[in-house]
C-alpha cells in the first residue's frame, strides 16, 4: 500500500500535479497541531457559541427590518427560511417593487374617484335642491366606489343607465343629466340629445316628454279627427236639438191648443152665464140652462186644468230645450251655431205664442171673473130677497113663483107692502148710487187703471223680454252671417295663397328638374365613358391574355422538349450511378470477408472496379486512389480481430507501463511488473468527453480503450491508445497501424458508398 | 508484430541469462575445483559474474531501442 502511494505520488509528480495532495497533507498536519490544551478549550468553545448566537440573532433582526436581506438569506442559506419563519412569522405580502408601485397607483385613482363623487354630489345638490330623488340617488354613486373595479363597474352601470334615461323620459331625466356631466368624455352625441332634453325639462317641474314638431301626417290626421269629432258633435247636437225642439213644439202646441180650448170654454161659460143672468126664459128651460151652465163650468174647470198641465209640460219642455241649447252653446263648435240659432228662434217663437195665448186666457178669465162676480151679486141679491120673503112668509117655502094660487090676501098685502118698501129702499139706493156714481166710477176707474197698469207692466215686461230676445237673436243671426262672410273671405284669401304657393312650388320644381336633369346627364356621360374605357380595357386584357397563353404554351413545349432530353441524360447518369453504387457495394462486401486473424482479401480488384465505374467523377477517383496501399495489396483486419488482439495487448501494455526512455533498467521492469500485478483498474471504463491530464495514466487509457472497443468505437479506441507513451506505445505500435489502416479503408469506403448513394438518389427520378 | 518483440526479448534474455549463469557456475565450479581448493567463493563469484553479465545483457537488450545510435560512418 505504501508503495502504491509512492507510485501514485511519483506518477502525479511526473505529470506536475502533486501539489494538491501535498497541501492536503500539510493541512492535516496544521489541523492536528491546533488542538493543544484542554482548559482553554472551554473558553474557546464558549466564545465560539456566543459569536455564533450573536451572528444568528443579528441576522434575524436585520432580516426582520430588511425584507430584501431576508429573501437573500433564504435563497442562499438552506433551512434559513424555516428558521426565519419560526422567528419572524411568514414574510409579509408587501414585499417587492411591483406591488409597491401598484399601491402607489391605487391611491391616486381612489382620490380621483372621490373627487368625482364629491363633484357629482355638489352638482346634484346645486341643480336639484328641491327634488327628492336627488337625495335618494346621491348616496348610491358614493357607496360602491370602494375599489377601481367596482368603480368601473359603476361607471358602466351609470353609462348604461344614461342610455336608458334618454329613451325613457322618466322623472329621473334631470338626474341623468347631472350624472352625465361627469362622464362627458364617454358619449358626446348622447350628451347633445340629453342636454337638449334637459332644458325643456328644467322649465317644467313635472317632466314631460321633450316637445318635438309633429309631422304633417299627424297634423292632418289630428285635423281630420277633429273635424270628425266636430261633425259627430254637430250631428249629435242637432239630433238632440231636433228632438227637444219637436218635443217642446209638441208640448207647446198641445199647451196652446189646451189654452185655446180653455179660452173657448171660458168664453162659452161666461156667455152662458150672461145668458143665464139676463135672459128671461121659461122656467122649464131654466133648469136646462142651469145644467148647461154647470156643464159649461165643469168644462171650463177641466179645460183650465188641462191647459195648466199642458202649460207646465210646455214650460218643462221649453226649459229642457233651453238647457240643451245652453249646453250646445257651451260646446263652442262652429257648425252647431246655426242650428242653435234656429233652435233659439223656435224657442222664442214658441215662448211668444205661449205667452200670447196665456195672456188671452188671462183676459178671458178676468172677464169671466167680472161676469161671475156680477152673477154672484145677482145671486146674492136674489137670495137676500128670498130670505126676506121667506122671513115675511115663513110658511111659504122656496119656489114661490109657482105658488100664485095658494097665497092669501094678507100675505099678498104684506108682500106688496114689503115690495113697496123695497122699491123705496131701492129708489133711495139708486139716488144714492147716482150721486155716488162718479165717485164709484172714479174708484172703479182707479182700480181699473191699477189693474191696467199692472197688466201693462206685465205686458211691457213680457214684450221687453220678447224684444230683447228678438234683438239677441237678431244679433246672433247677424253675427253668424258676418262669420260666414268672414269665412268666405278667408277662404278666398287662402285660396289665393294656395294658388301663390302652387305657383312657387311649380317654379321651384321646374328649377329642380333642370338641375336634376343636368346632374343625370352628367352621371350618364361619366358612366358611358367608364363603360367605354372598361370595354377597351377588357378587350386589351383579352388580347394580352391570349399572347400570354401562347407564350406559356410555347415555353412549356420548349420545357417539355428539354425535359425529355434531360430525361435521357438523367437515365444515362442513373445507369452510371447504379454502376458506381454496385461497385462500391462490392468493395463494401470485400471488407466483410475478413475472418478472425485473417485479413480481408486484397481490395485491389474491387477498387479497380470502382475506378472503372467512375471515370468522370474526380471525387470518386480521388477517393478510390486514397485507399491505402496495404489494404489494396494485403487487405485489412476486421474489427473483431483487432479487438481480440487488443485484449492480449492490454496485459502486455500494463506490464510495461512504467518503462520509457529514462526508466528502462531491469529494476524498472521489475517494478513495472509488480505494479501491473498489484494495480487493479476497471476492466472497461467509459471515457469522458474531454481527457484531462489525470486520464493519461496508461491503465486508465487502456480501460477506456477496452470500453470503446467493446462498444464498437475503434476510432476512439485508437485515439486513446495513441496517447500511450514509452514502451507501452512501442508494444501497441503495430496494432495501432493496423487499426489505422482499417479505419482509413473503412472511411474511404463509407465515403464512396455515401457518394454513390447520393449520386444514385440524385439521379433517381421521383415517380 | 510489435507486441511480440518484448516476448522475444524476454526469451533471449532468459536464454542468455540461463547460459551465462550456467557457464559462470560451471566455470566457477571448474575453477573452484581446479585452482581454488574447493572453496565456494569461486562458484558464487562465477555465478555472480554470469548473473551480472546476463543482467547487463538483458538490460541492454531491453534498452536497446532507446539508445541513440550513431549512424555508422562509412
Amino acid at each position: 500500500m505504501l508503495r502504491a502511494c509512492l507510485r501514485g505520488a511519483n506518477a502525479t509528480a511526473r505529470n506536475n500535479f502533486g501539489k494538491t495532495r501535498l497541501t492536503n497533507l500539510q493541512h492535516c498536519r496544521h489541523y492536528t497541531a491546533g488542538e493543544t490544551s484542554g482548559g482553554g478549550a472551554a473558553k474557546v468553545v464558549a466564545a465560539g457559541l456566543v459569536t455564533v448566537g450573536g451572528g444568528i440573532g443579528g441576522t434575524i433582526l436585520y432580516a426582520k427590518w430588511d425584507n430584501k436581506f431576508r429573501a437573500a438569506v433564504e435563497n442562499n442559506v438552506p433551512y434559513s427560511d424555516w428558521l426565519l419563519g419560526l422567528a419572524l412569522g411568514p414574510p409579509s405580502p408587501k414585499s417587492g417593487l411591483p406591488i409597491k408601485k401598484q399601491e402607489l397607483a391605487q391611491p391616486p385613482s381612489m382620490m380621483d374617484k372621490q373627487t368625482n363623487v364629491s363633484k357629482a354630489k355638489s352638482e346634484k345638490k346645486v341643480k336639484e335642491a328641491a327634488e327628492s330623488p336627488a337625495s335618494e340617488m346621491s348616496p348610491v354613486p358614493i357607496q360602491p366606489a370602494q375599489s377601481i373595479e367596482e368603480a368601473s363597474a359603476e361607471a358602466t352601470h351609470i353609462i348604461s343607465a344614461i342610455s336608458e334615461v334618454t329613451s325613457v323620459p322618466a322623472p329621473c331625466d334631470t338626474e341623468g343629466a347631472a350624472v352625465k356631466e361627469e362622464y362627458k368624455d364617454c358619449h358626446e352625441h348622447q350628451d347633445t340629445s340629453v342636454t337638449a332634453a334637459v332644458h325643456p325639462d328644467t322649465e317644467s317641474p313635472t317632466a314631460t316628454e321633450p316637445l318635438k314638431e309633429r309631422p304633417v301626417e299627424e297634423v292632418a290626421a289630428i285635423l281630420a279627427q277633429q273635424d270628425q269629432e266636430e261633425q259627430d258633435i254637430a250631428t249629435s247636437v242637432s239630433a238632440s236639438l231636433e228632438e227637444s225642439l219637436t218635443s217642446s213644439a209638441k208640448a207647446t202646441l198641445q199647451a196652446i191648443g189646451a189654452q185655446e180650448a180653455a179660452l173657448q170654454a171660458i168664453t162659452r161659460h161666461t156667455l152662458k152665464l150672461k145668458e143665464a143672468m139676463e135672459a128671461e126664459v121659461p122656467p122649464q128651460e131654466k133648469s136646462a140652462q142651469w145644467k148647461d151652465l154647470e156643464a159649461a163650468l165643469a168644462d171650463r174647470t177641466g179645460a183650465v186644468n188641462d191647459a195648466e198641465t199642458a202649460l207646465s209640460k210646455a214650460n218643462e219642455a221649453l226649459d229642457s230645450l233651453k238647457s240643451v241649447i245652453d249646453k250646445s252653446k257651451g260646446l263652442k263648435v262652429s257648425a252647431v251655431r246655426p242650428l242653435v240659432l234656429a233652435a233659439e228662434e223656435n224657442l222664442h217663437n214658441m215662448v211668444v205664442d205661449l205667452d200670447k195665448v196665456v195672456t188671452k186666457v188671462h183676459s178671458a178669465e178676468s172677464e169671466a171673473k167680472i161676469v161671475s162676480q156680477y152673477s154672484e151679486l145677482v145671486n146674492e141679491a136674489k137670495q137676500q130677497f128670498q130670505r126676506e120673503v121667506s122671513s115675511l112668509t115663513p110658511e111659504i117655502q122656496a119656489n114661490w113663483k109657482g105658488l100664485t094660487g095658494k097665497l092669501s090676501s094678507d100675505d099678498l098685502n104684506a108682500l106688496i107692502a114689503h115690495a113697496h118698501r123695497r122699491i123705496d129702499q131701492l129708489n133711495r139706493e139708486l139716488a144714492e148710487q147716482r150721486v155716488r156714481e162718479q165717485i164709484h166710477i172714479d174708484a172703479a176707474l182707479e182700480q181699473q187703471k191699477l189693474e191696467d197698469q199692472k197688466a201693462l207692466e206685465k205686458a211691457v215686461s213680457t214684450a221687453l223680454q220678447h224684444i230683447k230676445e228678438e234683438a239677441r237673436l237678431e244679433q246672433e243671426r247677424k253675427l253668424s252671417e258676418l262669420r260666414e262672410v268672414m269665412e268666405a273671405e278667408m277662404r278666398t284669401q287662402l285660396r289665393r295663397q294656395a294658388a301663390a304657393h302652387t305657383d312657387h312650388v311649380r317654379d321651384v320644381l321646374k328649377v329642380q328638374e333642370q338641375e336634376l336633369r343636368v346632374d343625370a346627364e352628367q352621371v350618364l356621360s361619366s358612366k358611358m365613358l367608364e363603360q367605354e374605357t372598361r370595354y377597351r380595357q377588357l378587350s386589351q386584357e383579352q388580347l394580352d391574355n391570349f399572347t400570354l397563353d401562347m407564350n406559356t404554351a410555347y415555353a412549356r413545349l420548349k420545357g417539355m422538349e428539354e425535359a425529355i432530353d434531360s430525361h435521357v441524360v438523367a437515365e444515362e447518369e442513373a445507369r452510371k450511378a447504379h454502376q458506381l453504387w454496385l461497385s462500391v457495394e462490392a468493395l463494401n462486401y470485400t471488407l466483410k470477408t475478413a475472418n478472425a486473424d485473417i485479413p480481408t482479401v486484397p481490395l485491389e480488384g474491387a477498387a479497380q472496379a470502382v475506378r472503372d465505374s467512375c471515370h468522370d467523377s474526380d471525387f470518386a477517383l480521388a477517393l478510390s486512389s486514397a485507399l491505402p496501399e496495404e489494404s489494396l495489396h494485403r487487405g485489412v483486419y476486421s474489427e473483431a480481430s483487432l479487438r481480440a488482439r487488443f485484449n492480449s495487448l492490454r496485459s502486455l501494455a500494463r506490464r510495461v507501463a512504467l518503462i520509457d526512455e529514462s526508466h528502462n533498467s531491469l529494476y524498472q521492469y521489475f517494478l513495472s511488473y509488480l505494479q501491473a500485478a498489484l494495480l487493479f483498474e476497471e476492466k472497461q471504463e467509459a471515457p469522458p468527453a474531454q481527457l484531462c491530464s489525470e486520464d493519461l495514466d496508461p491503465f486508465k487509457l487502456l480501460s477506456y480503450a477496452s470500453y470503446c472497443l467493446e462498444h464498437g468505437d475503434l476510432e476512439l479506441a485508437a485515439k486513446l491508445v495513441n496517447q500511450l507513451r514509452g514502451e507501452a506505445r512501442r508494444v501497441v505500435e503495430d496494432w495501432l497501424t493496423e487499426a489505422r489502416l482499417t479505419l482509413e479503408t473503412r472511411q474511404v469506403v463509407s465515403l464512396l458508398s455515401a457518394y454513390a448513394n447520393a449520386v444514385g438518389l440524385g439521379t433517381t427520378q421521383a415517380p | 508484430m510489435s507486441e511480440k518483440e518484448l516476448g522475444k526479448k524476454w526469451d533471449r534474455c532468459l536464454a542468455d541469462s540461463a547460459i551465462k549463469l550456467g557457464t559462470g557456475l560451471g566455470l566457477g565450479i571448474v575453477f573452484s575445483v581446479l585452482f581454488f581448493k574447493r572453496h565456494t567463493w569461486p562458484i558464487s563469484f562465477g555465478s555472480g559474474v554470469g548473473l551480472g553479465m546476463a543482467y547487463a545483457n538483458c538490460q541492454n537488450d531491453l534498452r536497446s531501442h532507446y539508445l541513440q545510435k550513431i549512424a555508422a560512418s562509412e
